[in-house]
């Protein structure tokens, strides 16, 4: 199988940009490296498909050689419905998040802050234990205590 | 009836009730029963393909007639009909509770209709994970999953979840590029995607693609599996999501990658090349998720934690590899499903009945709600791992398999692995001691509600005194049931008990175990079903 250099080379550019602008924290762009990253891992497949200019058409008395593979082309159909219907429920979860905070960018966890900035001490359960919380008391009311007899 | 042959209908009954149920969208009761009915169908059929592959067989289904590794086939051995079969139980589990919910909120026709149709196809696309036999359609599986978890995630668009789902959202596209990048990069390799051919055509490439194809895998379904470093992603977005929703993602989507993973390491590379980078990985997976769980003071937040820290023991189950540890490994994913679900089922009823689930803010609680307590401490103390509970005789079995034969990094993993049970035990104490035994009053954050009913329980005890003591049990009942919905209540319940059936029957389930792991790594049994030819 030949491979298609420009298309490797298109295909790591996409995917180098995609993950970058994923790392974004404004929506947009994150929606915008997405759609890259789809287009860039389509094209990775449609270079396993073999040689370029021929189709995708099968019948037995032909050389192998002479057609290309259609599976590829399968796969690549069903990615593409597939990044389209992430695209569009991104789209709608920008929309929302823009309406309802009008800023186009993702939130932090409050939850999380809260956790980190807690400390490690804990009233409950680290407080010194008040000395005289036995209830067993000797003749004259005073609290028994271990090793004391 | 054979019902192996019937085995598509594990995906088409949902996504046909999906159809089904959006077209009654406007009429909830129809659209309850028509969800519930199709789930009922779907775990009868799935009881009988567990019936038919009990004694260790395999099916292979060709869809459309077309000969594998042409067409699209799909598998059902005892791993895929197990999973299947846990999948639906729990899910049926969760619908109930999720229906009693919406019955007693009243749930008003509008967005949260949409709660059902996508809730079935979630349940299409996990079983679809389950049943393929082909890496794409395992992509395409996991792609239907994670657009209905998309949805069901962000229910109702509110800020806190739109966050969440955000996130979610991301990380999970970002794992399915990753997932069809090693899709594209093993065609190119070996010109098939089939799963049973593949078994046979990996083998014969040289070792640097093989790892490279390998590891690839291994990250895309290591962040669905949720595996450390890859599972941050998880506490940030499961807790926000509605109680039903969590704890539905709990138990099964993560499981999908664990599945995922172990037919990776059994099926497709064997070898065990990575296995010392798994134990590793396990290992941290563990200790983090643990360490992050005991910092938590939201009960949900701190359940996801011990989600995410429990998937480290079926990794370490894969990485250790044999007989033994796979089975333990599979019954541990059964164990962990049913456990997690019902732990976050209970979470939703505690947040139900204290108007929040934050411990700081709980307390009273044994004594103001006390079948919530039972409810509660029974999947508790089984996943802390307490002797005679499922939690107990699976990482007992997965200790047992790995020190039969350990070096020693896998003593260093065993360690760890009691560690992080201890430290899981250490967690659910906290939060027994502090939600179900101290005085509301006695809080950081006192709640109002649950001071006033605590108090007027002691009083009424102290007005029934010696001969009626019965008074206050009495009002803290009416009380339970006037915010717990019967149905929320008994939907945990049966699941608890499924989790204690686990436990019973764990001989033979474990048994069968064994046969599905002795038939995973002899890998004959799959690729025979699949490719009959060779």
């Amino acid at each position: 199988m030949s491979v298609n250099i420009t298309f490797l080379v298109i295909t790591g550019v996409l995917l180098a940009a995609g993950f970058y602008l994923v790392l974004e924290r404004t929506l947009t762009r994150v929606l915008l490296g997405i759609m890259l990253l789809g287009n860039g891992v389509n094209l990775l497949i449609l270079t396993t498909g073999g040689r370029r200019g021929v189709a995708p058409l099968f019948d037995s008395s032909r050389d192998p050689s002479e057609y290309s593979d259609p599976l590829p082309q399968a796969l690549i159909l069903t990615a593409i419905v597939i990044t389209f219907a992430v695209t569009a429920f991104l789209l709608a979860m920008i929309y929302r998040s823009w309406a309802l905070t009008s800023a186009d960018i993702v939130a932090d966890d409050t939850e999380d802050i809260k956790v980190s900035q807690s400390t490690a001490y804990d009233e409950e359960e680290d407080s010194p234990v008040a000395e005289d919380t036995t209830e067993f008391v000797d003749e004259e009311g005073r609290p028994i205590r271990e090793g004391e007899e | 009836m054979n019902f192996l042959e019937l085995s598509p209908l594990a995906v088409l009954l949902p996504i046909f009730g999906a159809g089904a149920a959006f077209l009654a969208r406007r009429r909830l009761r129809t659209q309850r029963l028509i969800t519930i009915g199709i789930l009922c169908l779907t775990m009868v059929l799935e009881v009988g393909m567990v019936a038919a592959v009990w004694g260790g067989e395999s099916y292979a289904i060709h869809i459309g007639g077309w000969d594998a590794p042409f067409g699209i086939a799909l598998m059902v051995d005892g791993f895929s009909a197990f999973m299947l079969l846990i999948s639906t139980v729990v899910s049926l589990a969760v619908l109930l509770y999720a229906t009693s919910q919406g019955l007693a909120d009243g749930d008003e026709p509008g967005p949260v209709s949409v709660f059902h149709p996508a809730y079935l196809i979630l349940l299409a696309g996990v079983s679809n994970a389950f049943l393929a036999a082909d890496l794409f359609n395992l992509y395409v599986g996991f792609e239907i999953l994670l657009t209905a978890s998309y949805v069901l995630l962000t229910l109702g668009g509110t800020a806190e979840r739109i966050r969440a789902g955000t996130t979610y959202v991301v990380v999970s596209v970002v794992s399915s590029v990753i997932f069809l990048m090693a899709i594209a990069m093993i065609y190119a390799a070996t010109g098939t995607v089939n799963m049973a051919d593949l078994a046979v055509k990996l083998p014969e490439l040289d070792q640097g693609p093989q790892l490279i194809l390998h590891v690839l895998l291994l990250i895309a379904f290591g962040i669905k599996a949720a595996v450390f470093p890859l599972s941050l992603w998880l506490p940030d977005s499961y807790p926000t999501a509605p109680a039903p929703v969590t704890a539905v993602f709990a138990g099964l989507l993560t499981k999908v990658g664990v599945y995922a993973i172990v037919r990776t390491e059994t099926l497709l590379f064997p070898g065990g090349t990575v296995n010392a980078a798994l134990l590793v990985v396990a290992t941290l997976t563990m200790v983090i998720g643990i360490l992050g769980a005991l910092a938590q003071t939201d009960f949900k937040r701190m359940l996801s934690f011990t989600l995410t820290s429990h998937i480290g023991y079926l990794i370490f189950g894969v990485a250790v590899g044999g007989p033994l540890a796979i089975a333990a490994t599979i019954y541990y994913v059964g164990h962990h499903i049913i456990v997690q679900t019902s732990l976050f089922m209970v979470a939703g009823l505690i947040e139900r009945r204290a108007g929040s689930a934050n411990v700081t803010k709980l307390g009273s609680l044994a004594k103001l709600s006390p079948a919530l307590a039972i409810l509660f401490f029974i999947p508790a103390i089984n996943l802390g791992g307490i002797p005679p509970f499922s939690g107990f005789l699976g990482k007992f079995g997965l200790l047992h398999a790995a020190a039969a034969d350990a070096d020693a990094l896998t003593w260093v993993v065993i360690g760890a692995g009691l560690l992080t049970s201890l430290l899981t035990l250490l967690a659910i104490i906290r939060v027994w001691a502090r939600m179900f035994w101290r005085r509301a009053a006695d809080a950081e954050v006192p709640s109002a509600q649950l001071v006033a009913e605590s108090t007027r329980v002691l009083e009424q005890t102290a007005v029934g005194g010696a001969q009626a003591p019965h008074l206050g049990r009495k009002l803290a009942r009416e009380l339970e049931a006037e915010s717990l919905p019967w149905g929320m209540r008994y939907a945990t319940g049966s699941l608890v008990v499924a989790g204690i059936a686990l436990t019973v029957f764990a001989g033979p389930i474990f048994a069968f175990c064994q046969r599905v792991a002795a038939e995973l790594i002899a890998r004959e049994p799959f690729i025979n079903a699949v490719l009959p030819l060779s």
